[in-house]
Parts: C-alpha cells; sequence; structure tokens
C-alpha cells in the first residue's frame, strides 16, 4: 500500500472513529453511572486512535489537538474531573474541530487553529486539583459503601450455552473447555442439560449442553485471551464471560438473560462458589427492583443508582466494550473499493446488458435450439449480474441518519426546544450517490422542521400537546422509488399565511387559484420565507429552495402534507436507482418508448372513441386521465385501429399513456440524453436497444403531472381545491 | 462401534466396543433405546469404548434420564479412559451416580 492509499484509508478511518465519537458523546449526555464511563472510555479510545494513526502520517496539528483532548477524557476517566455541561459543550466542538483538521489535512491545506477551544481544553486539563480531589475523596467514600455491590469471588464466571450444531460443526465443547484448562486453573464446571429434549425428539448430533465455569486466570491471562478461547463458536453460542471482583450488575445481567431461569442459575452460580448465598439475595433483589420497573435500561442505571462507581466495575464495563469492539471489527469484515471502480463495472455491466440483448435478438431470428437456450441462460445470468452490480452501490439510509441526533441536539439548543427525534427504515436501501447528496438537504428539512414547526413549550401546552416536541424521520420503499419522510409534531403550515407571503413577494397573482399541494409548494420557491423572526437556524429565506433543487436534480420530487395545529410531513421521493433498470417497451408509430417496469400498474385495450375527442377512462368507477404519446411527440403517422393504453403510477397519482404497440420488457441502461434534449419534458434518458436502436426513456412522473395537469386545465376553475391530504395518507402508508 | 448383547436371566448386558462418538451417535441412539425398551434391567459396559465425544456423552444423560422415566435399573460400568475424561471434564460423575474409579471434581 503507498503512502497515499494510506492516507485515504485514514481519512476514511477518521470519519468512522469521529461518528463514533459523536455517538458516544451524544450517549455520555445521556447516561450516568457505570454506562456513562463506558462512553467516556469508547470516547478515550477513538481519540486514542485518531492521535496514533495521525501520528504515523505526521500530521502534527491533529496529533496535539487529540493529545489535548485525550488528556483531558483521561481525567474524565479517572474521575479527577466531573462531567459539566459545559465539559460536554466543549466536546462536542472538539469532534468538530478534529473533522476540520482532518478535512484540512485531506485537502492538502494546514487546518485553522481554534486557540479559544484549546485554550479551554487546557484550562480544563489543568484545573485545579482541588475539584477534583474533592470528587476522588468523595468517590472514594462512596466505593468503602459501595463495597457490598462488588462480589467476593476471585475467580472468572465463564456462562457458556453452546449453539445447537457446533458438534455437527466438529467442534466438540469438551476441546474448548480443555483449551481454556491450558490458561489457568478450572475451579469448577457445571454440566447444564436441561435442554435434552424427550427421547424421540432428540437428536443425536444435536448439542443440548450448557455450562457454567468458575475459572481461575494465570497470570497475564486477561479477558481477551479467555473470549479468544470461544472464537470458532461465538456467532452460534452464548459466551458470557464475568471478570473477578465483578459489579453485582454483571450477575443480575447474567441471571436475568438466563434460559433457565432465574432461581436455578442462581443456585449454580452459589455451588460453583461465584456468589456467596447473601450476594445472590442481593443479586436477585435488585433483578426484582429492576424487573418492577419494567424496564430493561433500568439494569444498566441500577449499576447504582449513585453516581460513582467502583474502579473494579469500570474495568468490567471497559472489558465488555473491548468485548463489544471485537464483535463489531468482525462484523464489518468489508472490503473498501474506489467509488470510481463500481462506476467502471456498472458501465461494463450495462455494455454487456445490451449486448445480451443483441444477442437474444439474433437468437430469436434462428431456428437453433441449442443457440436460443444458450442465449437464454445468458440472459437469465446477465440479469443477476446486473441485480448484484447495482446492489453494490446501495448502501442503507442509516448511514446518513445516523448523523441526525446530532444535529437534532445541537438545533434544540440553540433553540431552547425540548425535541425527540424518531427513526424510522435505516435499512431502506438507497444508490450510495444519491445518499450522499441527501444529506444536505434533509438537514435543512430536519432544522426546519425544529424551528418553524415545532411550537413553543408553552403554545404546545395550550393546545394539548406534550412539552417536548417529535421530529421523525422514516425511510421506506414505495413503487419503484424511495420516500423519505421528515415529519414533526408542530404547529403545520399556515395556508393563509403562505398565500398572502407569496403575493407579497410577487410569487403569485392575487387571484391566482391553486390547490393546496401548490400552495404549499410556494414554501420552496427562491426568496420565500416566511418566519416571523429570523433565527440563527433558518429564516433567511435560502434554502428551502436549494433543498427543492437539489432533490429535483436526484430526479425526486417533494410532498407536503400539513394539518394546522398538527404537524408536517415533508415527503421526498427519489428514484431507486440512476443507472439500469427494468423496462417496459412500448411502440408509436415507426418509434420505441421504454417506461420503467416497476411503474406500470396494467395495460388496457383503448376503447373505441365515439369522435369525441376525449382525455380520460373510465377505469373501474375512477377518472383516470391520459395522454396520448402520438400527439405529445408529434409523430406523424396515422393511429392504428386499435390502440393500447398503459397505466402508469408515481406515488400516488396515476395517468394512463395511449401507445401503438406494446412489445413486452427488457432490460434498459439508462443513458444521458444529448445536448440537444436536454431540458426536453417528459424524456428521462435514452437506450439502447439490441437491435442497436435508440429507445428514449419516458419520465413518468412529469407525464403524470402533465396529464393531470391538462386535465384540471380543462376542467372548470372553481374547482374546490384537494381535500386536505395528511389524515388520508396517513392510513395508506406502509 | 460394535455392540453385543449378553442376557442373564432378565439382566441384559450390553457390551459396546470401539469408537462411540457423534459419528455413531445415530444408530446408537435408536440401539440403546430399543434396548432399554425391551431389557427390564439393564447394564451398559463401557471398558471397550476407545473414543468418547459429548455427542456419546448426552447419549448417555438420555438413556440414564429414560430409564428413570420408565422406572428401569440402568447402570453403567466399567467406564473406559476416554469415558471418564469426559465425565470428568464435565463434572457430571455425580448425576450418573454409577462407581467409577476416578471421581475428580470437575478439576482438570
Amino acid at each position: 500500500m503507498n503512502l497515499e492509499a494510506a492516507k485515504q484509508a485514514f481519512y476514511e478511518e477518521c470519519d468512522e472513529l469521529l461518528g463514533l465519537m459523536e455517538a458516544s458523546l451524544l450517549a455520555v449526555e445521556a447516561s450516568s453511572g457505570a454506562a456513562r464511563a463506558e462512553h467516556i472510555n469508547a470516547m478515550f479510545r477513538t481519540a486514542h486512535t485518531i492521535k496514533g494513526s495521525a501520528g504515523l502520517f505526521d500530521f502534527a496539528d491533529i496529533v496535539a489537538f487529540t493529545h489535548l483532548l485525550e488528556s483531558v477524557l483521561d481525567r474524565v476517566r479517572d474521575e479527577t474531573l466531573a462531567i459539566s455541561p459545559q465539559l460536554v459543550e466543549i466536546l462536542f466542538s472538539s469532534c468538530d474541530h478534529i473533522a476540520q483538521l482532518v478535512a484540512a489535512v485531506r485537502e492538502g491545506r494546514t487546518g485553522q487553529d481554534n486557540p479559544a477551544l484549546t485554550s479551554a481544553l487546557e484550562a480544563i486539563f489543568n484545573a485545579p486539583q482541588a475539584q477534583g480531589l474533592s470528587v476522588a475523596a468523595e468517590s472514594r467514600v462512596e466505593i468503602e459503601a459501595d463495597g457490598a455491590h462488588v462480589v467476593t469471588s476471585e475467580n472468572w464466571h465463564l456462562s457458556l450455552r453452546f449453539g445447537p450444531d457446533v458438534l455437527r460443526n466438529g467442534m466438540d465443547p469438551m476441546s474448548f473447555i480443555r483449551y481454556l484448562g491450558t490458561l489457568g486453573q478450572i475451579v469448577f464446571v457445571t454440566t447444564l442439560y436441561d435442554d435434552l429434549p424427550e427421547a424421540e425428539q432428540m437428536d443425536p448430533e444435536t448439542c443440548y449442553l450448557g455450562f457454567e465455569i468458575e475459572f481461575k486466570a494465570a497470570p497475564g491471562i486477561d479477558k481477551r485471551a479467555i473470549e479468544n478461547v470461544f472464537d470458532f463458536v461465538r456467532d452460534d453460542s452464548r459466551i458470557r464471560i464475568v471478570p473477578p471482583h465483578a459489579h453485582m450488575d454483571e450477575y443480575v445481567r447474567l441471571i436475568k438473560e438466563s434460559p433457565e431461569g432465574s432461581s436455578r442459575l442462581g443456585e449454580l452460580l452459589v455451588k460453583g462458589g461465584a456468589l456467596t448465598p447473601l450476594e445472590l439475595e442481593e443479586v436477585l433483589e435488585a433483578q426484582r427492583a429492576a424487573a418492577a420497573k419494567g424496564d430493561h435500561k433500568q439494569l444498566g442505571t441500577l449499576l447504582i443508582q449513585e453516581q460513582l462507581v467502583p474502579p473494579v466495575a469500570v474495568a468490567a464495563a471497559l472489558d465488555r466494550q473491548r468485548e463489544h469492539q471485537t464483535q463489531k471489527t468482525r462484523e464489518h469484515r468489508v472490503v473498501k473499493v474506489d467509488a470510481a471502480r463500481l462506476d467502471g463495472l456498472i458501465d461494463l455491466v450495462g455494455e454487456l446488458v445490451i449486448s445480451g440483448a443483441a444477442a437474444q435478438l439474433a437468437a430469436e431470428g434462428t431456428t437453433q435450439a441449442a443457440l436460443r437456450e444458450a442465449v437464454a441462460s445468458l440472459t437469465a445470468l446477465v440479469e443477476r449480474i446486473r441485480d448484484e452490480a447495482l446492489s453494490l452501490r446501495m448502501v442503507p439510509v442509516g448511514e446518513v441518519f445516523s448523523r441526525f441526533p446530532r444535529v437534532v441536539r445541537d438545533a434544540a439548543r440553540d433553540l431552547n426546544k425540548d425535541i425527540q427525534l424518531e427513526l424510522e427504515g435505516e435499512e431502506t436501501e438507497l444508490d450510495k450517490s444519491m445518499v450522499d447528496k441527501l444529506a444536505d438537504p434533509l438537514v435543512h428539512l430536519v432544522r426546519n422542521a425544529i424551528d418553524h414547526g415545532i411550537e413553543s413549550p408553552s403554545l404546545r401546552r395550550t393546545r394539548g400537546k406534550p412539552d417536548y416536541g417529535t421530529v421523525w424521520l422514516n425511510a421506506y420503499h414505495e413503487s419503484g422509488s424511495v420516500v423519505i419522510e421528515v415529519g414533526d409534531d408542530g404547529g403545520g403550515m399556515d395556508r393563509g399565511r403562505i398565500r398572502r407571503r407569496a403575493i407579497e413577494r410577487g410569487l403569485i397573482d392575487e387571484d391566482a387559484q391553486l390547490s393546496d399541494q401548490q400552495i404549499l409548494q410556494l414554501v420552496f420557491e427562491p426568496g420565500f420565507s416566511t418566519a416571523e423572526s429570523v433565527t440563527q437556524l433558518s429564516g433567511r429565506g435560502v434554502g428551502m429552495d436549494v433543498v427543492k433543487r437539489n432533490i429535483e436534480a436526484l430526479k425526486g420530487f417533494i410532498e407536503i402534507d400539513s394539518m394546522e395545529g398538527q404537524g408536517t410531513i415533508i415527503r421526498l421521493r427519489m428514484p431507486l436507482t440512476l443507472a439500469i433498470i427494468d423496462g417496459f417497451r412500448v411502440g408509436v408509430g415507426a418509434s420505441t418508448f421504454v417506461i420503467p417496469l416497476d411503474l406500470v400498474i396494467e395495460c388496457l385495450d383503448l376503447p373505441v372513441s365515439d369522435g369525441v375527442p376525449s382525455h380520460y377512462v373510465n377505469l373501474r368507477g375512477e377518472v383516470l386521465p391520459f395522454l396520448r404519446l402520438r400527439d405529445l411527440f408529434e409523430i406523424d403517422t396515422a393511429p392504428p385501429k386499435r390502440e393500447a393504453i398503459v397505466v402508469v403510477q408515481y406515488g400516488t397519482s396515476r395517468a394512463g399513456l395511449v401507445v401503438d404497440r406494446l412489445e413486452g420488457e427488457l432490460q434498459a441502461v439508462i443513458k444521458p440524453l444529448g445536448q440537444l434534449f436536454r431540458g426536453v419534458k417528459g424524456l428521462g434518458g435514452s437506450t439502447i436497444l439490441g437491435s442497436g436502436a435508440v429507445a428514449l426513456i419516458l419520465d413518468v412522473p412529469d407525464l403524470i403531472q402533465r396529464a393531470a395537469g391538462d386535465e384540471r386545465r380543462r376542467v372548470s376553475a372553481t374547482q374546490t381545491p384537494d381535500v386536505k391530504r395528511l389524515r388520508s395518507e396517513q392510513g395508506s402508508e406502509p | 462401534m460394535h455392540v453385543s448383547t449378553d442376557y442373564n436371566n432378565d439382566q441384559l448386558t450390553l457390551h459396546l466396543r470401539g469408537p462411540f462418538t457423534i459419528y455413531e451417535a445415530g444408530a446408537a441412539k435408536s440401539l440403546l433405546l430399543d434396548e432399554l425398551h425391551v431389557a427390564d434391567d439393564m447394564e451398559v459396559d463401557l471398558s471397550e469404548v476407545s473414543e468418547f465425544d459429548t455427542a456419546g456423552l448426552q447419549l448417555l444423560l438420555l438413556m440414564k434420564r429414560e430409564a428413570l422415566r420408565l422406572d428401569k435399573p440402568l447402570r453403567f460400568h466399567g467406564h473406559s479412559k476416554a469415558v471418564l475424561a469426559v465425565i470428568d471434564l464435565y463434572n457430571l460423575g455425580g448425576v450418573f451416580g454409577d462407581p467409577v474409579v476416578l471421581a475428580g471434581k470437575g478439576r482438570s
């Protein structure tokens, strides 16, 4: 690996680590006690890793700053420094500062110093020990008082439940326990065979055993080493390792998780010497108390409601964290590939699809059965390669969502509002290039929701809502597109005010007839802002129009649902992918068009008209507006006797497209339109057919709007606007 | 695994020979259970078991439990080294309650 590639890896690692650091910090803010200590530790480690890697490349300023941060965190970790809101704030700024420094070296410039932040950190680090000492003194007292919470056993306790398939996979629990014996002394083994089923059902090759083991580790054997013993079976077995002098909580958890029930396991623990009977009593009591509260989080915080934790418990927490860490690295066994190479692959697959189609066409013209068969299987394979290749580019949208806890926290703090963030559908996948470009618009929408959407606590109270506002992000797939929702339970949009403001700003005429959706969409017009006051976050009239532009550049759409007094949902509807689609081929005259197959609902014969040119049909009782492609693209051939109508749907609206012929399915590699055709409405791109001919891909969303718009223009202009849609649509959400 | 049976009045003695591991477990299970259902009083001689593993051990546990359920006497005796090593490692000597020569407290 050359230096440049290594640096690249460093930048990516930094991005990940900074994300982790931020997540830890958020968690620090939200937790207390041992859980908090754990997060501090996690943060310390990320700072340490960044420092180490930066040192390799001689990035002196990053090293210097992370060193300072690390020192401060180390003091927090030793509990000689208390966590205060100011400190948390400074730590957040430190995260940001590191990100800036990294971004700077990435772009080859020297990072901007932040003397204020540096001196603040230094001041904290050098803060009089007095404050720290008093905390330390206090903690010492606590430890003594807390002594009863630590078990007396000097042995490690291992709780093992082997997976059913370990024997079949050639991994006998016996060998693991024997190997464990080489790392120290096995003091006591209890073998559990409670799971052994009835004689008939018992599968002799399935493992039903579990073990509770007291283990005295040889000097120098740490948790990692013990864990490694079970590396091969870790994935399908349940392995719990409790260190010597562990905190009671470890056992509370162990017992709680035990499939055998608490009293049975408790008995075993006493028998093996892991707990004294008195300690067991205490653990069970703690567990009952936690269960009574009915909140599993309690176990973490039960971890002593007292704020300070015995050092041993911190060590235990550290171990657990490490365990978590190793698991994480196992899960993230990924290959990093340059995006450009992926794009190259996709391009090639695109060519393959086209050549495949050509081969198929040629094969269809022959009578050679073998050839046709070969081509058929080739086509199937090409299809799979295409799907695989495209899915390589797909990433879960959670990648973007993960930055929002911080965004919301900062915004809520700046505006002095209490905001709760809910994330849903993080696993929904989306094209990588799109995910990157969606981040900024989403941040803007979320900030906007917090700033303008959520009312002040006092107003919320009078409206009978909880004091804290809720903002949510949700993602899901719907008819060939991905929908990302930004919702809030705030005041909703005031249509009257939007209208007045739009008239004021000269965006619409005073007597303009607008549908509900059109009024709402006005907020995306450049230079529009209804905020009574310009705040730090938004309301400067820039942004919303940029959001719209960005989304439209990605071929997406924005929908707004808003109920006054109840909230607003903004939906971004994005196409699934940008490269290759399954298409439906239709013909008009000598031309061929392609419609994205996902958007096609059904095909019908167009009813023979009685001479009156109409623009809608009655589709099972519903009015379906339609467009004649012949008219739209001005194709000068006579229509055939019978025309077909293809019903397409995008989002919630439908329309029909009238064509001459239905020509079946194909895979279409989307090629951008040439300069000449840029900006032609109704066309989304072009593709090359197997025959070598060019077909145009229809921009269905635009055509649907057009069909509906034409229809609306024809219908009298005095129609009432659409009914409010928030309620009706909420019902139909998946 | 080779099994020979030996009837002495109503008492059945099974002599197990050779390896008794996961490879034999499938066949061994049905064989042992069938015999147990037929016999009134059963003894299993383990002295010539050359290889033994967790799968074999599970079968012995199952037999023991099944015998208890059917209320029939079942004894394992003459545990070979291979068998003892496993029972000892798992600290299950007490569970079987059969007289064995070496009884460890689960210490290895």
